[in-house]
């Protein structure tokens, strides 16, 4: 049955939506700030485990530790430095200031890496397995393990640790997270960091998956923003969801009407759930 | 009221005479500072006066850019074209409006940044019409050089000028008035009577007309437009960048900041080319963080050290 | 006497709570109706049903006996109803002036502009705001404040005026002028709705009072009896009587 492959495609493909997209959806739901560097350090993650790859033939699967290591302290840094000095102004301050930062990193990056595409060619590619007669690719199989794994983690990292409990306290009431003695600029930038190394080690997931480029950093963003409306803001389960639905929705839409319209029709879908329900399928209304 | 009258007047004399004895590059430079102060303008309507954050400005300037370039190419004259293209955004921006100005805060700016990216797929997924990803050629104006240079800036200059006689006259009128009751809050308005859904439509119908108006003398000046060349997000980002500069809500901070961002550019263009977004990226951050309330601010805190000394 | 305004088994839930449960009563031309309850009796959702912030779930409500359950708040606004808020909500970067022109420009009937300023400044003096035309809303004090909510109230020339809690945090000499100021307006033929917590103030200017609890309306009558009602002392007065009459606030 070919509708059981192109089932089987958009599970795979939202596997990594969801996982592009949780990091975002914390910042969003936890700062209240739209992060337009999120792209950004994706396809940041995605030349880190090109690089591990090409000159330490570490595993790509293995770099997804060191990019979100390295793209946690990056996100700290930035969230310290820069926009915790401006987290209580109006939306407008701190997206333009995102979008600020994204254009120096982004430019940083097509100077550094130039903006051709490269390629992991893994010399020993998993195995591909049929079962039931559907075609599954052993390296996507596995960056769908590792996704969900992934995004699994970060749900037990905010519901089972200290970090975590902070993080949900001040999500829930700044002022009072304060008064409880959170230190809520560190909670902040811890939060970001979070963000950024979900957003790193999601691009050493997909470096096997897909080229690598600085054009490509539009493109997650975009998928991000359709995930958390989908789904809704802050929470892992509704990223997971969203990411999901977004995978099957894009896999379906391009089988019916044609590869080249699918991101036509994830707009088109965000917008008309923006219309009918800003907060998302599963949130609740929006913050304001 | 009247001051800002006088202002308008000279300053548009000032860059009407400075173009007509300018060189080429002087003519170009002049006729993209009247083509931002009219991004900006426009923006100071929705995202000043009504105080919601609007990213459709490349939406409205691309939508402009393609339905004067294909109007044209089916022979309509220029002009004609041109009007077309900012009726055709206005329509657009209602519509689009009426199903998003509901959105508050984070929700809207999304809404509208998707608005051009939306757009921008539609044109790459129609080649019949648009040319798609292969862009479009408009038709070339049969004049001399020097001539054209002298005519495009006339073009952007008047439409500079009527977006800000609409902003002079938009601050002291009811529409102005209620839209400043909406940015500071919005359900008080509305009990005091104000039709918020009404007036917020308005204004973003507003902050599409000039615009789309400006995208087709553009695509006529430049005479070849492609999707990423008009509806690129910097069109979106630069007139709020233009407005943060100049001073939130007012009638001449927008057109100053399209000087000084121009400026900025053209001394990064010329020395530093492969890093110009990052160059732009560094004047936004240094912006937000430092100069929230725009130059202006930073001349009242000298002048009040000043005045303690 | 005619009916201004008619509420028909009005309701309205938020998630599974009954904010207002099945409330019914009517108010008459010129009349000066009290309306009491506990903390979260569904007094200030009441309000908001009628001004249309939020829309009824069921009921209906109609003003002048016109049904006004389905219109947006502007409309209703410019019907004549006005109101204050509990909390208040005045434009911070707009003077004192231009805050009271509002109502006068978009609900008032001004022609324009100049207009609305001229009604703006009458309104003005009348709540004793003269001299503070020019400032910024957020520079007011609360008392000032709470005047100015009565000046915009007011110049949107409105046959019904709600007030929410005008007194709350006043001094009693801020009182006793918010009063006066309220018993003028009701001779000038405007019917008031009146929400305090302050009993003093209840029985000296309420005509008639309507008590609520738990958002369901328990009692309905002129003040003296209403107050005597072993419902309406059991719910609402019940621990705090005493309180009541030790001190000035109930």
């Amino acid at each position: 049955m070919i509708y059981f492959q192109i089932l089987a495609n958009g599970l795979m493909l939202g596997a990594l939506y969801a996982c592009i997209a949780v990091g975002f959806s914390l910042v969003w739901g936890v700062l209240n700030v739209i992060n337009i560097l999120h792209g950004t350090f994706i396809v940041l993650g995605s030349y880190i485990a090109f690089f591990a790859f090409r000159f330490a033939g570490i595993h790509p699967f293995v770099s997804v530790f060191i990019a979100g290591f390295v793209l946690f302290l990056m996100g700290y840094a930035i969230q310290s430095a820069m926009i915790n000095r401006v987290i209580a102004a109006p939306v407008l301050i701190t997206l333009t200031l995102t979008f600020g930062i994204d254009l120096v990193l982004n430019n940083a990056m097509l100077v550094a890496f130039s903006a051709d595409y490269r390629k992991i060619n893994l010399p020993s590619p998993l195995p591909s397995f049929e079962v039931a007669s559907i075609f599954l690719p052993g390296d996507r199989v596995a960056a769908m393990g590792l996704a969900l794994l992934l995004t699994i983690l970060l749900y037990f990292l905010l519901r089972a640790t200290n970090v975590g409990r902070a993080i949900i306290a001040v999500r829930m009431d700044r002022e009072a997270a304060a008064l409880m003695g959170v230190d809520v600029k560190r909670v902040n930038a811890i939060t970001f960091g979070i963000g950024a190394l979900m957003a790193g080690a999601t691009g050493a997931l997909i470096s096997v998956i897909y080229p690598i480029s600085p054009l490509n950093s539009s493109a997650f963003l975009g998928k991000a923003f359709v995930v958390c409306v989908l789904g809704g803001l802050g929470s892992v389960p509704g990223a997971l969801v969203g990411g999901l639905m977004l995978g099957v929705l894009e896999s379906f839409g391009g089988f019916w009407f044609g590869p080249e319209h699918a991101v036509t029709l994830s707009f088109g879908l965000l917008l008309i759930l923006l219309f009918a329900r800003p907060g998302g399928l599963l949130g609740k209304r929006g913050y304001e | 009221m009247k001051r800002d009258w006088v202002i308008l007047v000279c300053g548009a004399a000032a860059i009407g005479a400075l173009g007509w004895s300018g060189d080429n590059y002087f003519i170009r430079l002049l006729t993209i500072l009247c083509m931002y102060a009219t991004l900006a303008q426009s923006w100071n309507f929705i995202g000043g006066f009504a105080g919601y954050p609007s990213f459709a400005t490349a939406a409205f300037f691309g939508l402009g850019a393609y339905t004067s370039g294909v109007l044209q190419n089916q022979g309509l004259p220029i002009l004609m074209c041109w009007g077309l293209a900012g009726l055709c955004a206005a329509v657009f921006a209602v519509l689009i409006g009426g199903a998003i100005l509901h959105l508050r805060g984070h929700y809207f700016a999304i809404a509208t940044l998707i608005i051009a990216e939306m757009l921008r797929e539609i044109v790459n997924t129609t080649p019949n019409l648009t040319g798609g990803g292969m862009g479009l050629n408009l038709p070339i104006l049969r004049i001399s050089v020097d001539v054209q240079s002298r005519v495009f800036l006339l073009a952007m200059l008047v439409l500079a000028v009527v977006t800000t006689a609409a902003a002079i006259l938009l601050q002291r009128s009811r529409l102005g008035f209620g839209l400043r009751c909406i940015q500071q809050n919005e359900s008080a308005a509305s009990i005091l009577g104000v039709n918020a859904y009404q007036y917020k439509t308005a204004a973003f119908g507003m902050s599409a007309v000039f615009v789309g108006m400006a995208g087709a003398i553009y695509a006529s000046w430049v005479n070849y437009i492609e999707p990423p060349d008009v509806f690129d997000i910097l069109i979106a980002v630069k007139p709020l960048v233009m407005v943060l500069l100049g001073g939130i809500g007012t009638i001449f901070g927008p057109i100053i900041g399209a000087m000084v961002l121009l400026a900025l550019e053209e001394l990064v263009w010329r020395n530093f080319l492969t890093v110009h977004a990052a160059a732009l990226g560094v004047i936004i951050i240094l912006l937000v963080l430092f100069l929230p309330n725009g130059l202006f601010s930073l001349l009242k805190d000298l002048s009040a050290k000043r005045a303690k000394q | 006497m005619t009916v201004l305004l008619e509420l028909k088994s009005v309701s309205r839930q938020f998630g599974g709570l009954n904010a207002v449960n099945d409330v019914s009563f009517q108010v008459s031309q010129g009349e000066i109706l009290g309306l009491i309850g506990p903390n979260g009796a569904g007094k200030t959702t009441l309000i908001n049903l009628i001004t249309g912030v939020h829309p009824a779930t069921s009921g209906r409500i109609l003003f002048d006996g016109q049904d006004i359950t389905k219109m947006r708040a502007h409309q209703i606004a410019r019907k004549g109803l006005a109101r204050t808020f509990q909390v208040v909500q005045p434009f911070p970067k707009m003077t004192v002036l231009e805050n009271v022109a509002t109502g006068a420009l978009f609900a008032g009937g001004a022609t324009g502009l100049k207009d609305a300023f001229a009604q703006a400044r009458q309104h003005l003096e009348f709540t004793g705001l003269g001299d503070s035309v020019d400032k910024l809303a957020s520079t007011l004090t609360l008392a000032k404040r709470k005047r100015l909510e009565l000046a915009k109230g007011l110049a949107m020339r409105p046959r019904l005026l709600m007030l929410d809690e005008v007194n709350a945090g006043l001094n009693s000499m801020e009182i006793d002028d918010a009063l006066r100021m309220i018993r003028t307006i009701a001779e000038r033929g405007v019917t008031i709705i009146i929400i305090e917590h302050l009993m003093k103030v209840m029985l000296s200017t309420a005509q008639r009072i309507v008590a609520l609890h738990y958002g369901q309306m328990i009692a309905d009558g002129v003040p003296d009896a209403v107050l005597r009602n072993p419902r309406v002392i059991e719910a609402y007065l019940g621990s705090k009587y005493a309180a009541a009459h030790s001190g000035s606030s109930a």
